[in-house]
């Protein structure tokens, strides 16, 4: 925690690997690979709002999706209504963390503990999803944008490069868009933890009573945190929708925010990077199990959630990293018996 | 005047209906502190067992009101053994792994009995109010959902079991240092919730039909009831599902299914925002 | 939206091939004509999705009993996308660019098939889609062999109203099939003299009908219309009959039973009487329904899948596609649609079978049946039923680069 982000080993390797990967990718892959990790990439930014506000806030949220679906309801409706991508894809961030700020302002100076807190961000996906399913009659349109219920909104508009509407990112492009988006978020998240507001939250995080006696607004803060996580996640929806060129209520679904807990948690709260690899394990995991065809895909893919807690608790990264540790250690141990008490953590 | 009559039954039956749902949780989340993600997978478990052993030749009856909560009961003191037993403390592991419960359990019932099975047709026929006709199985619904709040008091108030469950969940560390042992009450309680939320299931099959993929439609409902209600059990349990219950059937008479359940949802976070702790945290504080 | 090199992309695909794909597929690619299978073969939709690949898996069978095509053998490549809309894309996608599959049939619900369809017409992949739906699809790419609205909602009111009466009670499942099925409903009963009393949505995941069951005994209709979707909904039915008014109030439905399953599910008590319109039972009396089922029967003996309309149809799919590649001699697309679209008309199990060329869907026979005791008693055959509401918004001979699903309007 004491270092500073400038000799912090873990975040220059994951920068270069991020770096690396939309230089090159494109170049070695061809088209399906490249919408695929398109996909995770999206996804990560997803897992990325949620691991910041739940491992450097301390704020549980079940309802991520609420703020996934709003961007993508808000760009697939501001994107068909204005022609181009650029406005929209801003507004899916402002939109959302705009209403994160106000939902944030209700539970955080209502002084919810932990678990109600949990409930109602809970209860307000369940809300957006019962009402935006409902919104199937041709009376629901906000522009020339149908809502469309259950079944979506299709056709959403491609992204753009700004100030030219008519110029579509092919697949290669919009994957390096999106990785550098990424990129950002990631690097974002890194200097705002790095920051003093940062060290504020984590204090907040570990301890809310010491922090507020020592003079911190704490309901300020956490407010704050939680607007710019549902920003993040609503700029995801956005990606998603523009990605997938469409977009349904699914956005909005209990499966969607309990997926971004379990990619946090699979991954190891406290850490960014670990979202990040338990995404890409899982979706490819999932989406492997339907090319092959045994027992049930329900059935395997709920035993390794429970295999996954039960029995690497901390998570897959921080399981990892303790792992290369001991190896580390046990080859070390004859050399140097101190080095345990001085082992180096990077908050990856 | 005859639909009056009606829409209060109506309302009846959909409170009775929420304190079925979410007595069994109410009961493992009030004393454990575990959210059991795998709630309406419990649910639809005790319907399966209901109608694969009617079908099989078990009167209805039977199966219902003892086969699915025995079963149901075993299952969860299995699910508590192998699995909740490890999570104690860490609330959100055992969201995950009951998360993956669910899935295993919808996949696992999909594989065993498949997903098309004949259901059972509501029991006892319906019933003339007025000009107006209502199935006695409403009956039967609003009053098991009284017989069960009544049991769960009679327990907890009266027998040395109850006194044992109270004072493990007011105190766990105190209890253990007077002997008690913690661990097989916390499998005791599980197990037992997981046969009243079996019951419900039993219950709920010969009106909805069953297939392995109806928890999902549960677990909202029944999550924001016992939220909503509170620590403790009964009267927690009670008065959200009255509250609730109303303000949504309420609401589905007068326009239509959805605004009911956006009703609901929204009661449930204005209620929240006023009592953070539940209704029974300020309200009814020292009920069970 | 893409600049898509083929030659570029085969050679990147495979070469980087080993990192995401299972070997098997990649040694098939050369010697066999592969077939996309997308239906839910888990999750909630899976019902219906497995009775579709069963059969799907049984036509190709068959298609290569009878010596494959083009002197190849046909392969399925069958993936299961989970019930789960991204999934769908993503196969859909890499049928398309990496399995490079010749024709995909597949998806069920509406939304699913929104969100493969515009994949297929962008990579140019002939796609089949063999579900019942609200009508409206408009793309040269897409052949629609089940029943739209127009088709099946303008024979059962009639029917039902002569049955029963002219005051009708709308019960429609709250999305866009519900809607727009609502919407003709409507129309059909007003053009026969009746009313509509009242129009209800239902979200897919309600359970409990009480409160409408009270509602519907109110307004006292002579029938009730259900347009109700989904295993959730089946509740109704159960319920209905439990307050004891299916003795009174008659019930037709454009949605009961069409995947097969519903009407197992339900008891003899609770379904006997309920009246529906499809354009495939399998009490169709015809040689080519009578072997259609047998080699079902035989090909599972132990797991028969439940046939409705919607299997009945992916068999068509199957069907049509193997005779157009066989009259074309090859899998062009061009020349595939070129045949599909001379108006042929093909002997299916459900009857006489051809392709309207300005809508890409199908021109059917249509029947009307009534629930007995598990089994679907046909009362009236309706010969070759155009489908009418898609002709009134698409004509692919003047658009043929259309790519829309039209939401017919009937105001």
């Amino acid at each position: 925690m004491e270092k500073t982000l400038a000799k912090d080993i873990g975040f220059w390797v994951m920068l270069g690997i991020g770096l690396a990967v939309m230089f090159i990718g494109p170049m070695v892959w061809g088209l399906f690979e490249i919408m695929q990790i398109t996909q995770y990439v999206v996804l990560s930014v997803y897992a990325l709002s949620l691991a910041y506000i739940w491992g450097f806030g301390g704020i549980l949220s079940f309802g991520q999706a609420a703020f996934f679906g709003l961007g993508a309801y808000t760009f697939a409706v501001a994107s068909i209504n204005i022609g181009e991508t650029t406005v929209p894809f801003a507004l899916s961030f402002l939109l959302p963390a705009a209403f994160g700020a106000a939902l944030g302002y209700f539970m955080f100076y209502g002084r919810l503990s932990d678990v109600y807190l949990g409930v109602v961000t809970m209860v307000v996906t369940l809300i957006f999803w019962k009402l935006i399913n409902h919104t199937a009659g041709p009376e629901y349109s906000i522009g020339a944008a149908r809502l469309g219920g259950f079944n979506g909104i299709p056709s959403i508009p491609i992204l753009n490069v700004p100030g030219d509407a008519k110029a579509w990112l092919d697949p290669a492009q919009m994957f390096q868009a999106f990785m550098g988006i990424l990129i950002i978020v990631y690097l974002c998240l890194r200097l705002i933890i790095a920051s003093d507001f940062g060290r504020v939250s984590v204090g907040i995080r570990e301890n809310e009573t010491r922090a507020s006696l020592l003079g911190y607004d704490i309901r300020r803060h956490k407010v704050i945190i939680f607007a710019i996580g549902s920003g993040i996640a609503g700029m995801s929806g956005a990606m998603w929708a523009t990605y997938q060129t469409f977009i349904d209520p699914n956005a909005f679904s209990m499966e969607m925010s309990a997926k971004a807990l379990v990619w946090v948690m699979a991954g190891g709260v406290g850490t960014l990077a670990g979202p990040i690899l338990a995404v890409i394990l899982l979706q490819w995991l999932s989406l492997k199990l339907g090319t092959m065809h045994i027992l049930n895909n329900y059935f395997i893919l709920g035993a390794i959630l429970m295999g996954l807690v039960l029995l690497l608790p901390r998570g897959l990264l921080p399981s990892l990293r303790l792992l290369a540790e001991r190896l580390w250690h046990l080859g070390r141990q004859k050399m140097d018996a101190s080095a345990a008490s001085r082992k180096a953590t990077s908050d990856v | 005047m005859d639909y009056v009559l009606i829409i209060v039954i109506e309302m009846l039956r959909a409170i009775s209906w929420l304190v079925l749902l979410a007595s069994g949780l109410a009961i493992i989340f009030g004393m454990m502190r575990v959210i059991n993600f795998a709630h309406g997978e419990f649910l639809m478990l005790g319907g399966y067992i209901t109608i694969m052993s009617h079908n099989a030749g078990v009167n209805l009856w039977i199966a219902m009101l003892v086969l699915a909560p025995l079963c149901v009961g075993i299952f969860g003191i299995l699910v508590e053994r192998f699995i909740i037993r490890f999570l104690y403390g860490r609330i959100l592991d055992s969201l995950l792994a009951t998360w993956g419960l669910s899935l295993l359990m919808v996949g696992g019932v999909t594989l065993v009995f498949g997903n098309t099975v004949q259901g059972v047709s509501t029991p006892l026929g319906g019933v003339s109010i007025g000009a107006y006709q209502v199935p006695f199985y409403n009956f039967v619904l609003i009053g098991f959902a009284a017989v069960l709040m009544l049991a769960i008091w009679s327990v907890l108030k009266f027998t040395k079991a109850g006194l044992i469950a109270r004072a493990t969940m007011q105190n766990p560390d105190m209890a253990e240092t007077l002997g008690i042992r913690t661990s097989w009450v916390y499998m005791a309680t599980f197990g037992i919730g997981s046969a009243v939320t079996g019951l419900a299931g039993g219950l709920l099959a010969p009106l909805t039909g069953v297939v392995p993929s109806m928890g999902v439609n549960f677990v909202g409902q029944s999550f924001i009831t016992v939220i909503t209600g509170g620590a403790s059990m009964i009267a927690g349990t009670l008065s959200a599902s009255t509250l609730l219950g109303t303000i949504s059937q309420g609401m589905t008479f007068l326009t239509g299914p959805v605004y009911g359940d956006a009703a609901l949802l929204l009661t449930a976070l204005v209620l929240l925002r006023v009592l953070p702790q539940g209704i029974t945290g300020r309200i009814f504080k020292k009920s069970l | 939206m893409t600049k898509l090199n083929r030659r570029g992309f085969l050679l990147a695909s495979g070469a980087t091939a080993a990192t995401l794909s299972a070997p098997s597929i990649l040694r098939a690619a050369a010697d066999t004509i592969k077939v996309g299978g997308l239906h839910d073969l888990s999750g909630p939709l899976d019902a219906s999705g497995i009775p579709m690949n069963q059969v799907l898996k049984l036509a190709i069978d068959e298609v290569n009993a009878t010596g494959g095509l083009l002197g190849k053998e046909v392969e399925a490549v069958i993936y299961d996308p989970q019930s789960n809309m991204s999934l769908y894309s993503q196969y859909a996608t890499q049928m398309a660019l990496k399995d490079r599959v010749a024709v995909v049939q597949g998806g069920i619900t509406s939304a699913s098939r929104e969100t493969i369809r515009p994949i297929f017409h962008r990579y140019q992949t002939l796609y089949f889609y063999n579900t019942l739906y609200e009508g409206g699809v408009c793309d040269r790419n897409e052949i629609t062999l089940g029943t739209t609205p127009a088709q099946t909602v303008e024979q059962l009111i009639p029917h039902a109203m002569n049955l029963w009466g002219k005051k009708v009670y709308t019960i429609a499942a709250d999305y866009n099939y519900g809607h727009i099925t609502a919407a003709w409903v409507k129309r059909y009963v007003e053009a026969n003299g009746g009313e509509v009393l009242e129009t209800e949505f239902f979200p897919l995941d309600v359970t409990q009908f009480g409160s409408t069951i009270s509602k519907i005994q109110a307004a006292k209709p002579d029938l009730v219309l259900s347009a109700l979707v989904g295993t959730a909904h089946l509740g109704f039915y159960r319920q209905w009959a439990a307050s004891g008014m299916k003795a009174e109030i008659p019930i037709a439905s454009t949605t009961f039973a069409a995947g097969g399953t519903d009407a197992v599910i339900l008891t003899p008590e609770e379904g006997n009487g309920i009246l529906t319109s499809y354009g495939y039972y399998t009490s169709i009396d015809n040689p080519t329904n009578a072997a259609f089922k047998a080699k079902v029967k035989e090909a599972y003996p132990d797991d028969t899948p439940i046939l409705s309309e919607l299997s009945e149809v992916t068999w068509e799919g199957i069907m049509v596609w193997a005779d157009a590649v066989r009259t074309a001699g090859s899998l062009d697309r061009e020349a595939l649609l070129e045949v599909m679209e001379s108006g042929k008309s093909y002997d299916m199990p459900a009857g006489k079978v051809s392709i309207d060329p300005k809508t890409h869907h199908a021109i059917r026979d249509v029947y009307l049946a009534e629930l007995q005791d598990q089994e679907f008693i046909i009362k009236e055959t309706f010969p070759q039923v155009q489908p009418k509401d898609t002709q009134m918004v698409c004509n692919l001979e003047e658009t043929p680069d259309a790519n829309v699903h039209h939401e017919i309007s009937l105001n």
